[in-house]
């Protein structure tokens, strides 16, 4: 089994322009089953991100380790592919290459042409190989962004709010995309949202995040079958116990801004 | 309604014949100044009537092509004014002599002069072409490696940055006495002060566009596998491409100032160099002949750039278009 993922008392501080030191992560200790679809909900600004950038590569922990498969993530790979809230395709290249951009700059395009052409089918792009990114909708490009994160077939795929500017309809067919996909590829997939309901959707692990230092709160397994039911007894009740977990985290910290 | 449109049409389609047909008839029929020299032959209205059949044959060939006849009812006004505004010309100068004679010369000698001389002037063009090339792709080429160097690493900025804000900001004309003491021929000094012209607003452009490129872009590259030398070419400078033609095209127009001025002071050749002799032999009617062929040459030129950057940049949203 690949994709399995083990952080060990991962820690990381920001030095802000002031030189002040700020304390985003706080020994996150946590292990990630391969195949498993992971969800980090936390309030905003706690430090999700971070963990997934860490998990990236495109930053290192101040102290502990992230390690993949038992080996030690220390820069970006294709291994863990990262998905953005913004499509960020690449304006130049026409859906197709933005897809197959992997494969080419990994020089293995020429063998495995088939897995581009099978990520347009997944993903339900056929037909729009020939259009640049901006001439589609913002759900069509997000569509491509996942299936461009995926052709390569990444061990992990990280995913930071990538849903979070669609609209409702488009937002629900993408959650079943994911699930899809997750089914057919058994790709570790860890993603940061906001939104309660689509991590009981999609989960079988949610880790609760407190606020910033962030620590893990809470790991709540999801064991509901697929397709899930929004307004099962058991789901609400998920979706109360997360947010009495979040009501508690958001206490701790001093308020924002007083009346 | 529709019919009185239609007949609006006709008429626009109608004004260019009306416009080239008075010209030809006052530059036929009305006699010339006696001030003026005469020219060999009625240039003026040869190069009308070639209009005049030449639009005919594109109207008639429009009426079976609809696509045609909607162009060149666009475009006819413009060539009525075109021709009303020669036609003008024409009376103040060769008919009229109410402009001074000596450096108002009658269309027709202008005409005559890129006729009777243009194997002087197409030697001219190509040796002009010649170091123009030479610069611009010569400039364009080290402002292209230079701006990437600078906008990717932190050490060639540290290094090259002050130089090019101290040498960048000199018109490269200033460097005339120099480089013509240093290079071993006139050619090659002009090709490189113009290269010098092309230089400067490309590496500005092109480190300025590099560094400007979103940082999210290297970020899904390098998860996606990319290097960091594919980066720089894979997503870089593909990303930097407007920027980069915006210093193409700034300092190709630079190039021309550049290259005219050098040729009015140090040249043989070369159709800046042509149109300064004749100034200074007083024959007006080719001074004007070597600027058309200038503006010809110019226009074709940043054409063809245009033309290579819609090719290069169809993926942008609402391109400039020339």
């Amino acid at each position: 089994m690949v994709g399995q993922i083990e952080f060990k008392n991962v820690k990381k501080s920001f030095r802000k322009p002031d030189g002040e030191i700020v304390n985003a992560l706080n020994g996150i200790k946590l292990t990630v089953n391969s195949g498993d679809f992971v969800c980090l909900i936390g309030p905003s600004g706690c430090g999700k991100s971070t963990l997934l950038r860490l998990l990236a590569g495109l930053d290192t922990p101040t102290d502990g380790a992230i390690y993949l498969d038992g080996e030690k993530i220390e820069k970006p790979s294709s291994d863990r592919c990262l998905m953005f809230q913004n499509h960020t395709l690449f304006p130049w290249l026409n859906i197709y290459d933005n897809i197959a951009f992997g494969l080419r700059v990994r020089k293995i395009y020429k063998e495995k042409k088939s897995l581009a052409d099978d990520m347009i089918k997944l993903v339900g792009l056929t037909g729009f190989e020939k259009s640049f990114p901006h001439q589609l909708s913002g759900g069509m490009c997000q569509r491509a962004s996942l299936a461009r994160a995926l052709a390569g077939r990444p061990k992990v795929l990280l995913l930071d709010e990538p849903l979070g500017a669609l609209d409702a309809f488009t937002r629900m067919n993408m959650q079943d995309e994911l699930l899809n996909v997750r089914e057919k590829q058994n790709t570790t997939m860890i993603m940061v949202t906001h939104d309660v309901d689509e991590s009981i959707y999609l989960s079988d692990k949610i880790v609760v995040m407190s606020s910033r230092p962030a620590k893990v709160e809470k790991i709540i397994d999801v064991k509901l079958p697929h397709p899930r039911d929004r307004n099962n007894p058991e789901f609400i009740r998920l979706r109360n116990d997360i947010l009495k977990v979040l009501h508690y985290a958001g206490n701790e910290k001093d308020p924002e801004y007083y009346i | 309604m529709k019919k009185k449109n239609l007949i609006k049409q006709y008429f626009i389609i109608l004004l260019p014949v009306l416009s080239v047909t008075a010209a030809i008839i006052i530059a036929l029929l009305l006699p010339d100044s006696r001030r003026h020299q005469t020219a060999a032959h009625p240039y003026f209205a040869f190069l009308l009537t070639g209009i005049l059949i030449a639009y005919i044959t594109a109207v008639i060939i429009g009426i079976f092509k609809k696509a045609q006849l909607k162009k060149i009812t666009d475009k006819a006004p413009l060539l009525a004014a075109a021709v009303l505004f020669f036609n003008i010309l024409n009376i103040v100068t060769v008919k009229t002599a109410l402009l001074p004679v000596l450096y108002f010369p009658s269309l027709d000698r202008v005409i005559g002069a890129l006729f009777e001389d243009r194997s002087l002037i197409i030697k001219c063009v190509l040796y002009s072409s010649r170091i123009l090339i030479t610069g611009v792709i010569g400039g364009a080429a080290a402002g292209f490696f230079m701006g990437v160097g600078i906008g990717f690493s932190k050490k060639i900025s540290y290094w090259i940055s002050p130089i090019i804000r101290i040498l960048g900001p000199i018109p490269s004309t200033a460097w005339i006495p120099i480089v013509l003491i240093v290079f071993p021929t006139a050619l090659s000094a002009s090709a490189f002060i113009i290269g010098i012209a092309v230089w400067f607003p490309v590496t500005v452009l092109t480190s300025s566009g590099v560094s400007n490129v979103e940082k999210s872009y290297f970020e899904v590259s390098s998860t996606l596998g990319a290097k960091s030398i594919t980066q720089i070419f894979k997503v870089g400078v593909p990303a930097a491409m407007p920027s980069i033609f915006q210093g193409l095209f700034n300092g190709i127009c630079a190039s021309f100032i550049t290259l005219m001025t050098a040729e009015m002071i140090g040249a043989k050749y070369g159709i800046g160099w042509y149109v300064n002799w004749q100034k200074d032999m007083m024959v007006y009617s080719n001074v004007y002949a070597g600027l058309v062929v200038i503006a010809v040459l110019f226009y074709l030129i940043i054409t063809v750039m245009f033309k290579l950057r819609d090719r290069v940049l169809v993926w942008q949203k609402g391109v400039i278009k020339w």
